[in-house]
């Protein structure tokens, strides 16, 4: 087991994402520490991919940002291990089947485990398909995390029951973006999460207030938050960092109520 | 490897979103159910026969046969079908499908617009509620087929994401299609995506090979020695392939858009220039560079204009059962002409490339041998462009 587990030791975590590179690695890199200090407990780290079918206009725009800018997965790994130099809180990469596949996944893992990579999130890589590469995560000691969404149905047992680090729970129909209201009833899902497994479970997608995340953290045990701090990049470009610090503080603040 | 389900040797499989699982495994089990249910067949052939034009021609090109001196030159004249493409029994395929599944909402990707005719005319047959989804790029090459679908009542969203031409279309697709499920079926265009959309779209295309196979048997008492395609996504390909697989005498030959050339970055044969990757749901070929970032692909032709290919054709190139071979923009161009004015038929640009390919073969093999050529579309939607290519002002669509 990775270091994952610490991210929940403070309560209800927060848990941020940021693409890497958006709009350049330094930015990025400043953002992660200020997120830190502002008390995010797991950092998702986003490697840019061309065509991120899981993302909403948002974090696409952020994608072809990094793209723009010259960023690839090396350059990733590169900062990653500066980050690791100073940061102690588990982070997890976020990217698509694509760019590890094409790395070669057991290059790619082992990148990983050297930089310091806990887990890793791929949103087109389901459970069918998951044994072709948790063969290399699990040599890395990489937890592969997996995710349920709100048509999951008969089929959340069974993905809880083999999850690893942490499960992620998808809010709501459809990409990645805030929304102003989540219909999906996450208890229930949480409910059937908790039955097939130890391990902690957070709720993303669509969440961007601290009246939802303490809502959807309420239901579970995290809140993920990714549209809404890619905004405030977009918005304050390098002069983000500060902004996104306080955005963190107030969502871990509104999390430390329950 | 887990995943047996779908594939075509490594290819295949399903790369997609939880949020879409159930739903392709409800299409599956539907599928499934209906490919053996003697009703869904009935009004299928029915609809292929009576409503789209089945069987087409297989007819003898004897101009382009003796202009160039060498094999027997057969057409399989899809172009001739009800829209103008194969496209339309697939789509006859999944909508009917869609519809017993209780769908009432079709949703597709559309490069050069003929799929998406095709789904907006399914959509207007069956009652259906229709949107589709083409690149803003592809909107303007293809104006007049922006109005024919919404003459049919479909919404046509223009996608200005990435280079916005067919890949973007069809991740936009997917975003819609993880957004609204319960009522909606997306109605993918090209034997590619998630398994079991390859398979489908497949079996409901390869109604080209039976009839090449029975057609070629009734007029020649034998089997061809060659069927050319050409390949984008490779629905057409795989139709006019899939019944000759097991007859290994039947050289498979698929053509891909080499744009500008293959020794250039504006090209689009992901055979010649791609490699092994994941993307759209599908493990295959695609254009890429060394980090998976998808390449902007460039054809001239919008239905070919897409990095990647299907699997069952990446699994047919990996066993040498077929060849794919590429074209380029000038050499379809002048085959486009070149039919036209030799046979009185306008193919569409991307046939073209077959006939490209016919140009050459042809004259190599000798007199005896007999090869047939899809032409998956008729050339009206590409007069315009063909006029601007060759640097003629004022032609509208």
């Amino acid at each position: 087991m990775s270091r994952i587990k610490d991210a929940f030791k403070n309560g209800k975590a927060f848990i941020p994402f940021i693409t890497c590179g958006d709009p350049d690695l330094n930015t990025t890199k400043a953002c992660v520490k200020e997120m830190v200090k502002a008390g995010a407990d797991l950092i998702e780290l986003g490697i840019p991919f061309s065509d991120p079918t899981a993302e909403g206009p948002v974090i696409q725009a952020a994608n072809m940002r990094a793209l723009s800018a010259g960023v690839t997965t090396d350059k990733v790994f590169e900062l990653v291990k500066e980050l690791r130099a100073e940061i102690d809180i588990p982070m997890v990469f976020m990217t698509y089947a694509n760019v590890v596949f094409s790395y070669g996944t057991e290059r790619f893992l082992a990148r990983c485990r050297e930089v310091g990579i806990d887990g890793l999130i791929l949103p087109d890589l389901p459970y069918e398909e998951k044994d072709e590469f948790m063969a290399y995560t699990k040599e890395a000691g990489v937890d592969l995390i997996s995710l349920v969404a709100p048509t999951s149905e008969g089929r959340i047992a069974m993905i809880a029951s083999e999850a690893e680090g942490f499960l992620y729970i998808v809010s709501s129909l459809g990409v990645t973006g805030t929304r102003s209201e989540i219909t999906t009833d996450v208890g229930a899902i949480v409910d059937i999460v908790r039955k097939n497994t130890d391990i902690p479970c957070a709720v993303g997608f669509g969440i961007s207030t601290p009246e939802q995340a303490k809502k959807m953290a309420g239901f579970s045990d995290g809140a993920i938050v990714g549209s809404a701090i890619v905004r405030i990049i977009e918005e304050y470009g390098v002069d983000s960092p500060a902004k996104v610090g306080e955005y963190v503080k107030q969502m871990k603040d509104a999390l430390r109520t329950i | 490897m887990s995943n047996k389900k779908g594939r075509f040797g490594i290819h295949g499989g399903q790369y997609i979103p939880e949020t879409l699982m159930n739903a392709v495994i409800e299409l599956e089990e539907a599928y499934d159910k209906f490919k053996v249910d003697p009703d869904f067949k009935r009004e299928l052939s029915q609809l292929f026969n009576e409503y789209a034009g089945r069987p087409s021609l297989l007819y003898y090109a004897e101009k382009m046969t003796k202009d160039l001196g060498g094999a027997k030159i057969y057409l399989k004249r899809e172009d001739l079908n009800h829209t103008g493409a194969h496209k339309i029994y697939n789509v006859l395929g999944q909508a009917l499908l869609a519809k017993k599944m209780g769908k009432t909402r079709l949703i597709a990707e559309t490069g050069a617009g003929q799929h998406g005719v095709a789904t907006a005319t399914a959509a207007a047959l069956m009652g259906m509620e229709c949107v589709v989804f083409m690149g803003e790029e592809d909107t303007k090459r293809q104006a007049l087929n922006v109005y024919r679908m919404r003459l049919l009542g479909a919404e046509v969203i223009p996608v200005k994401t990435g280079t916005a031409t067919l890949k973007d279309a069809v991740s936009e697709a997917m975003r819609e299609w993880t957004r609204r499920i319960s009522d909606t079926h997306y109605c993918l265009g090209s034997v590619m995506g998630p398994h079991p959309f390859p398979t489908i779209v497949r079996d409901f295309q390869a109604v080209i090979s039976q009839e090449i196979k029975d057609q070629m048997l009734e007029k020649e008492g034998r089997l061809p020695d060659a069927v050319l395609a050409c390949v984008g996504g490779g629905s057409n390909a795989i139709g006019s392939f899939y019944h000759f697989i097991e007859d290994k005498e039947v050289r498979l030959i698929g053509c891909e858009a080499a744009g500008r050339g293959v020794d250039t970055y504006e090209t689009a044969a992901t055979i010649a220039t791609g490699c092994e990757g994941i993307f759209h749901g599908m493990k295959s070929y695609f254009c890429q560079d060394e980090f998976g970032q998808i390449a902007p692909v460039y054809s001239i032709s919008a239905g070919l204009d897409y990095p990647g290919i299907g699997p069952e054709h990446a699994w047919l190139h990996d066993t040498g059962r077929a060849e794919y071979v590429a074209i380029t923009d000038e050499e379809a161009v002048q085959a486009f002409e070149y039919l036209a004015k030799t046979e009185g038929i306008i193919p569409a640009i991307e046939s073209a490339h077959a006939v490209a390919h016919a140009r050459k073969l042809a004259p190599q093999l000798s007199s005896d041998k007999i090869m047939v050529v899809t032409i998956s579309g008729r050339g009206d939607k590409d007069c315009a462009a063909i006029a601007r290519y060759r640097g003629e002002e004022g032609i509208h669509e």
